[in-house]
């Protein structure tokens, strides 16, 4: 038998809390499983730093990855007898569901601004490189690797095969919505998947939703909205983002002024050098990440030492409003007496904004801007969802960007002056400490 | 702080006004792959290479009073024109920006539809293939915008030309 068609003896299930059982029945799914590019998944949070905010949000890109996986296994089985879905691509849909996030590093996001690298970049060097996954995906047939990174690049011939990865109601968002949920013990977040599922229409080049699932992917995508502003831009766990950032910046900075640091950070120097090989990139892993924080708190550089130690204790940069139409004055001012207190405001006084996030909100957009979500309608006429529902309409109308600013305020009020520490306070809280929250 | 929300402004007034968000998608990445270091991440999507940084940073933008976002009904869907607002000046004469001068190219851009700067973004995203390869890639990603021989032709030409002159 082919090795494309091969099946375990007997099917294989992983316990999951989201999906009850992840199965597995071929063998080319369970060898990928299998190799140290994605076991090393299993040492890469999902969600960064929001453990900081929800400690229960301890789990993995290997979690994740599996739901993906089984969310279009799902899919799949639902769409083998319907027109349209071309069977043959089955096993494409699945190897691409399952490795999608392979190229995902610690922290990635913020890895990802400091030094200049991307995430989709990995994945497509770990699919077609001198790797593991690669061997057994060429072992299915010569070319098989490339139609995978294909699929994730979105650059594949078949569109409705992509779509099913990657489009605005997907398994990966179904999946880390629910997840992510799930693991922070938040109560937004569920939607009924099983209805969409049932919903779900495959069309020449895109997944559409039955037009009378409508209500179904209108909880997903408040569920979406909702996540977006109760989680994944919870103000604490930005301020531990930004710490790292910093921490990041500053470890660079140091490195390209020759300092010595104590323990020569190896795992490290082909980041700070933008030259990093697929090998060094595999190799840094959130542990890795931890142990040159550690030891970075005892490092001679006072504001390395400092940023590891609140990033490792959770000593975290306090923050308000900040509106750069209104402030940008205020901001100004601040810059200059952070100055003048020895406080170096490029690590110390920083704007965050929302779109310095990777999570987006559902947006119907312009005609072919990107393709939104369509309903098909009895007629099989397709329409645009916000065109047809209310509430979605109303969501995506809404105001929903936000800036903080964030500085940390223990070192303010340590201060030796204090009448420049009061001046600076009085420019972040205003004067009666009430328009803004902490 | 802000620096990639004052380079869009810069954009956005050198630009005078933008008509059409997929435009602005695609202007954004056609200066970015000339090396005008906007820092959007672009991925590859349906209609080609797409930023949802941008979408949201334009939206930042217009929130804050920087630009006017009009909106206008066009039957089966909606398209955007922005322009800078006095603010939207205010707040770029605050920055000193180190950007070289690519208002020829806009000019160039401006005068071409959406659809063609579609094409022209999506070949300078596989710019790692060879020139057929590319030409093939586009008949695989884009089929049913059923890109002609001579438009293909006219964006190689497109892209030479955008090249030329980017001052620093």
């Amino acid at each position: 038998m082919a090795y494309k068609d091969e099946l375990l003896s007997e099917e294989k299930v992983f316990k999951d809390p989201v999906h009850r059982y992840v199965h597995v029945r071929d063998r080319v799914i369970w060898d990928l499983i299998a190799t140290p590019e994605f076991q090393r998944l299993r040492r890469i949070k999902q969600l960064g730093t929001t453990n900081i905010t929800f400690h229960g949000a301890e789990h993995s890109r290997f979690n994740h990855s599996l739901g993906v996986y089984e969310i279009v296994r799902r899919i799949i089985y639902n769409f083998k007898d319907r027109p349209h879905w071309n069977n043959n691509e089955r096993l494409l849909c699945l190897c691409a569901a399952l490795l999608h996030d392979l190229g995902h590093g610690p922290f990635s996001h913020s890895f990802e601004k400091v030094f200049k690298l991307d995430h989709e970049y990995f994945t497509q060097a770990i699919i077609l490189g001198d790797t593991y996954v690669n061997k057994v995906l060429e072992r299915v047939q010569p070319g098989f690797a490339q139609d995978v990174a294909d699929v994730i690049a979105k650059t594949y011939s078949d569109k409705l095969v992509v779509s099913l990865i990657s489009s605005q109601i997907d398994a990966d968002r179904m999946d880390y919505l629910q997840r992510d949920a799930y693991f922070t013990g938040v109560s937004y977040g569920h939607f009924d998947m099983e209805r969409i599922l049932r919903v779900m229409r495959p069309i020449e080049d895109q997944v559409v939703i039955k037009s009378s699932g409508m209500h179904a992917v209108e909880d997903y995508i408040m569920s979406r909205y909702q996540m977006y502003w109760q989680v994944y831009f919870h103000p604490v766990t930005r301020s531990a983002e930004v710490i790292l950032s910093k921490i990041l910046h500053r470890a660079k900075e140091l490195y390209e002024k020759d300092y010595s640091f104590k323990l020569k950070p190896t795992h490290f120097l082909s980041f700070f050098a933008r030259n990093v090989s697929l090998d060094e990139y595999l190799k840094l892993d959130e542990s890795i990440v931890h142990y040159y924080f550690q030891l970075w708190q005892d490092e001679e550089d006072e504001i390395l030492r400092d940023l590891c130690e609140r990033f490792m204790n959770r000593r975290l940069f306090k923050y308000v409003e900040f509106n750069p139409n209104r402030q940008m004055n205020e901001w100004m001012k601040l810059h200059q007496l952070f100055k003048e207190v020895g406080i170096n405001p490029d690590y110390y006084l920083v704007v965050d904004s929302s779109s310095d996030l990777p999570y987006d909100f559902y947006r119907p957009g312009e005609e072919e801007e990107r393709l939104p979500i369509h309903l098909l309608m009895p007629d099989g006429s397709l329409k645009e969802l916000s065109r047809h529902s209310d509430i979605v309409e109303s969501i995506s109308g809404k105001k929903r960007t936000d800036h903080k600013l964030y500085f940390p305020k223990d070192m303010l009020t340590n201060l030796k002056d204090q009448s420049k520490a009061k001046e600076i306070l009085e420019i972040l809280y205003g004067q009666g400490d009430v328009r803004n929250v902490e | 702080m802000l620096n990639n929300h004052a380079k869009l402004m810069q954009f956005f007034l050198n630009a005078k006004q933008v008509t059409g968000r997929k435009k602005l998608q695609k202007m954004i990445y056609i200066l970015q792959s000339l090396g005008v270091p906007f820092e959007e991440k672009y991925q590859f999507h349906f209609y080609g290479p797409y930023s949802e940084e941008l979408s949201l940073r334009v939206e930042e933008l217009c929130n804050l009073g920087f630009l006017d976002e009009e909106k206008e009904n066009k039957s089966s869907y909606f398209q955007y024109h922005y322009k800078v607002t006095g603010d939207g000046e205010e707040f770029l004469h605050q920055f000193a920006l180190d950007m070289p001068d690519y208002g020829k190219q806009i000019e160039m851009m401006q005068n071409k539809s959406a659809r063609f700067l579609e094409l022209v973004s999506t070949m300078l995203y596989f710019h790692e293939l060879s020139k057929e390869e590319v030409e093939q890639k586009i008949h695989v990603v884009k089929p049913k915008q059923k890109y002609t021989e001579d438009e293909i032709k006219e964006a190689w030409e497109f892209i030479d030309s955008l090249s030329v002159g980017l001052a620093n």
